[in-house]
């Protein structure tokens, strides 16, 4: 039962890759009614994991796997918490909303498919990032959810922008994940386990290891760029070049949320300690404020969500790492009423722009009457994020201030700082979800009217969540906010707010944000002048940094490559050669490895004597020859004595293979000459023919010296004997040269022959490029008079 | 390099290098021999053919690319190695049948086909190589069928002439 269970859970978690795989055939079966059909990959997901939501809420967790590498420890497995769960269902759930939208959105599309499957896939691997019990595991999707990111930022990839925003999204978040590569090694060593579930529970003394500062930076650095931190958010807002599903989904409902779940995940284990205490708030503290100001100064719906995504991902990071345990309820609270409000707004975003032609706020207004269902949604999500009672968010809100309003001067400072976050984001808050519904209605490009059924299910849905959650909060609790909570601090947690006010601090400085909020609301074109002003005094930002240090890396390994490559041959072969000779004479000297004198032979037969007499003679003639070509032939000829004086030692393969190398060699050699248009004489000065005589007297000497030291050594039969007991026994075969070749080392040989096909390739290619230049720069000559 | 005596001599000369070099690879499992020698053999047997009579005549006798002949030739080779695994034996090991063809029996084994990749890719990669050095030097790249990179238009210029300047 319970392997059959687990046999389940793993299809379940493969079903978003299987919806990908068959998104571009479906989608051109079905049309746009393919995504209602793919949209029940994720529903499925999600009715499967409800299903553990008792289990879980017991205070248990659900594991399963397979292995994978047994003997790096290494297993293919997954882990569910309360905090994995969470993270599940609402990757799932509002994934199926998101589907199903993307079907109404992307209508008639020609992409419609490719863009599916991109959602599908993003979709798997995010969902195996927060299962994942081996933080290897972990990793690999990691990166594919920043692979797929940027293949999604990048879908209308004809736009220069859209380019440009997945490039840097790819480049932010992945040299991040390339750091959190490094700091889950550091973590793997210290610790000695690969699996997150583990080390939850391991009393292991990561804190007081020496390396700890070192592994948390690393890790943060992964975090922090995934989930848009100051000063890594200036992705963010460039991938709303996306289409809004993405927007909705990725960038605010999930991935982005990615480096938070990190950070709860490993809380446990890192957290408490100074570092953690002072890094994450303040870094998440100076991301909240900068995201609510940037936030303000745009006109456009989508960045103003964008920048508050990024403010709210760094109030999640400041409550993450503030060290209370009602700072992580609030964490937790918060994240799922962001999840939910978010999503639902840039999905009302998307349909106002979808409908209208236009999301600039300042060219919208009184779509009231033509977008009725989309107004509701917008409105209660705005209720939400605002933090009105009777709203999931106004739980978080409350919570926040419960757990920073202990007294002391940080305490206060960052509730100073939870406050203005809070305003801002209320005002912008009504600004998307109020302000284009009402007043007098404006001129937009397109005649306003409602959105098919999948344009406004999906923000409708998350919308009434965020209102029954808090309606039903007991319940919500109970299932999702303790587990979550305890999860992350690793000791029981029981979340008690309920949405009936209290009278108190918390609801004091709730209503003190909502009055300032509303005053910036009232205020919102006077204040984004302001903030238009402020902004245009700093100067430009990262983004631009971006860009220069992007161009600035490109003419650094311009500058190296001119450096290494000069385009002479000259220097090529004489660097070539000059570190052979190094390589070859160095270690003996220094390590007093030197050959000792070789014996005379006491019997040299005629014909040996002879054709070494050849060899030598060939030798001669290659350095007195009157030119080129005369030297190559004569090449040849100590090459063929070479190959005699094999015969004589009893190696026919060999002396045979010389034979063919030498010839073809000399051929080859002397087209290559021919092709060259070398002047057929050699006109080097004395000094360089002096230069170049060194070190080639210095590469023979140093290859003469190897091979007299490797003959001294005794030789080992071991090898010999095995090929030759062997040969005819097992590979049928007399010839033991030819069976080693393509039986016993077959694998060797066939890498080989990959070799000098690609080789030969080069070659070609190498030819040909330079005919083509030759042939353009004589046109050239021969133009002239 | 165009005697009269290379001319004569090159078609036979070219067909004997052939024929050895196919008796050359056979053997060689177990006699000195084998794919890598017979398909030098055979690559020179083309290489003497070109200069005998130029690269377009060596491009229509062999009818293929050589590139296309050693891309084969790593094919079969790769291939020979995958067999063994559908016998259930690891990657590249030797399989061996022993059919009766007219009353003797010939051994036949994925070692001899990996062989046969071998000599194809060394005859299609050297020979791609040396007809590449040669073409220019007897001829432009259009009249064989050649794709050249840049187009010619060029009156034919003698090879060895050392480039004028001013």
């Amino acid at each position: 039962m319970a392997a059959n269970l687990s046999a389940l859970t793993f299809i379940v978690l493969f079903l978003p890759f299987l919806g990908a795989v068959l998104a571009p055939g479906l989608t051109r079966l079905m049309g746009d009614k393919a995504a209602w059909f793919l949209a029940l990959a994720p529903a499925l997901a999600f009715l499967h994991f409800c299903t553990f939501l008792g289990e879980i809420a017991a205070g248990e967790v659900v594991t399963g796997g397979y292995a994978w590498v047994p003997s790096f420890n290494l297993s293919f497995s997954w882990f569910l918490d309360g905090l994995s769960l969470t993270f599940a269902l609402l990757i799932t759930g509002i994934g199926t909303l998101i589907v199903v939208y993307s079907g109404g959105y992307m209508k008639g599309h020609p992409d419609q498919g490719r863009f599916l499957a991109f959602i599908l896939l993003f979709m798997g691997a995010m969902l195996w990032l927060v299962v994942s019990d081996s933080f290897f595991m972990l990793f690999v999707y990691w990166e594919l959810t920043s692979i797929t990111s940027f293949l999604l930022i990048g879908f209308d990839h004809e736009r220069e922008a859209a380019r440009r925003a997945a490039l840097q999204a790819l480049v932010v978040t992945g040299g991040g994940g390339l750091c959190l590569l490094a700091g889950l090694v550091f973590l793997w060593n210290i610790t000695g386990v690969t699996q997150l579930s583990l080390l939850v529970h391991l009393e292991n003394g990561l804190r007081e290891s020496p390396f700890y500062l070192a592994t948390l930076i690393l890790v943060l650095a992964g975090a922090f760029t995934k989930s848009a931190q100051f000063p890594f958010h200036f992705w963010l807002p460039n991938a709303m070049e996306a289409p809004t599903p993405v927007s909705a989904y990725l960038h605010s409902a999930t991935m982005v949320k990615a480096g938070v779940y990190l950070l709860m995940r490993l809380n446990p284990v890192m957290g408490q300690t100074p570092a953690w205490e002072i890094l994450l708030p303040f870094f998440g503290g100076i991301t909240l404020i900068s995201g609510t100001l940037l936030a303000i100064r745009q006109t456009d719906l989508k960045l103003m969500l964008a920048y508050t995504t990024m403010a709210s991902l760094g109030l999640l990071v400041m409550l993450t790492g503030f060290g209370a345990a009602h700072a992580v309820e609030a964490a937790v609270l918060y994240l799922v009423a962001h999840s939910l409000f978010k999503g639902a707004l840039f999905m009302v975003a998307g349909a106002v722009d979808h409908e209208t032609g236009t999301r600039d706020v300042t060219r919208l207004g009184g779509l009231k009457a033509a977008m009725p269902i989309t107004f509701a949604a917008g409105l209660l999500a705005a209720f939400s994020m605002g933090g009105l009672p009777l709203f999931f968010g106004f739980l978080a809100k409350e919570e926040i201030y419960a757990a920073l309003a202990a007294g002391n001067p940080r305490a206060v400072f960052f509730t100073g700082l939870a406050v203005v976050g809070n305003a801002l984001m209320f005002a912008i808050a009504f600004a998307v979800g109020l302000k284009p519904f009402i007043g007098p209605r404006v001129e937009t490009p397109k005649q306003a009217h409602e959105g098919p059924a999948a344009l406004w299910l999906g923000p409708v849905m998350l919308a009434a969540l965020g209102l029954l959650g808090a309606l039903f909060s007991g319940l919500a609790h109970q299932y999702v906010s303790s587990p979550m909570a305890s999860a992350i601090t690793d000791q029981k947690v029981v979340v008690e707010i309920t949405t009936v006010p209290h009278l108190g601090l918390p609801l004091m400085l709730s209503v003190i944000t909502m009055i300032f909020g509303a005053l910036v609301y009232w205020r919102l074109d006077t204040a984004r002048a302001l903030m238009v002003r402020v902004l245009e005094n700093l100067g430009p930002g990262p983004d631009r940094g971006f860009d220069h240090l992007v161009s600035g890396l490109i003419r650094l390994s311009g500058v190296i490559i001119r450096f290494v490559q000069p385009g002479r041959l000259e220097i090529y072969v004489t660097a070539t050669f000059i570190l052979l000779a190094l390589t070859l004479l160095v270690p003996p000297l220094v390590f007093g490895e030197l050959p000792g004198m070789p014996t005379w032979p006491e019997k040299i037969l005629v014909q040996e004597a002879a054709f070494l007499l050849i060899a030598l003679i060939g030798l001669i003639a290659v350095l007195r020859a009157a030119d080129r070509l005369t030297a190559i032939v004569s090449l040849g000829i100590q090459g063929f004595a070479v190959a005699v004086i094999f015969l004589l030692f009893g190696a026919p393969d060999l002396s045979f293979t010389q034979f063919m190398v030498e010839t073809l060699s000399v051929v080859i050699l002397a087209l290559v000459m021919t092709r060259l248009r070398l002047s057929p004489r050699d006109h080097r000065p004395v000094g360089q023919m002096l230069l170049d005589a060194v070190i080639a007297v210095a590469c023979g000497l140093g290859f003469t010296l190897l091979l007299l030291k490797s003959v001294e050594a005794p030789f080992d039969n071991l090898l010999t004997d095995f090929f030759n007991a062997y040969s005819k026994t097992i590979a049928h075969g007399a010839n033991v040269v030819n069976v080693i070749i393509v039986d016993f080392r077959g694998t060797d040989t066939l890498g080989e022959i990959a070799v000098v096909m690609i080789t030969g390739l080069a070659v070609l290619a190498l030819i040909r490029v330079k005919a083509g230049r030759r042939v353009a720069a004589e046109d050239k000559q021969g133009g002239r008079p | 390099m165009n005697t009269l005596i290379l001319r004569t001599v090159a078609p036979v000369l070219t067909a004997l290098m052939l024929l050895f070099s196919v008796f050359v690879l056979l053997r060689g499992h177990n006699e000195p021999g084998g794919g890598f020698i017979g398909g030098l053999i055979a690559a020179s047997a083309l290489a003497i053919y070109g200069i005998a009579f130029g690269v377009s005549a060596v491009r229509r006798a062999i009818r293929f690319h050589p590139m296309a002949i050693a891309g084969a030739g790593l094919l079969l080779a790769a291939l020979s190695g995958l067999i063994s695994i559908f016998a259930g034996v690891p990657f590249m090991t030797g399989l061996w049948i022993y059919p009766e063809i007219l009353g003797v029996e010939v051994p036949v084994a994925t070692v001899m086909s990996f062989d046969i990749g071998v000599y194809l890719v060394v005859v299609g990669a050297i020979t791609s190589i040396a007809l590449a050095l040669e073409q220019e030097e007897t001829e432009p790249a259009e009249a064989i069928g050649e794709q050249p990179l840049v187009r010619v238009k060029r009156p034919r210029k003698p090879a060895h002439k050392p480039k004028e300047r001013g």
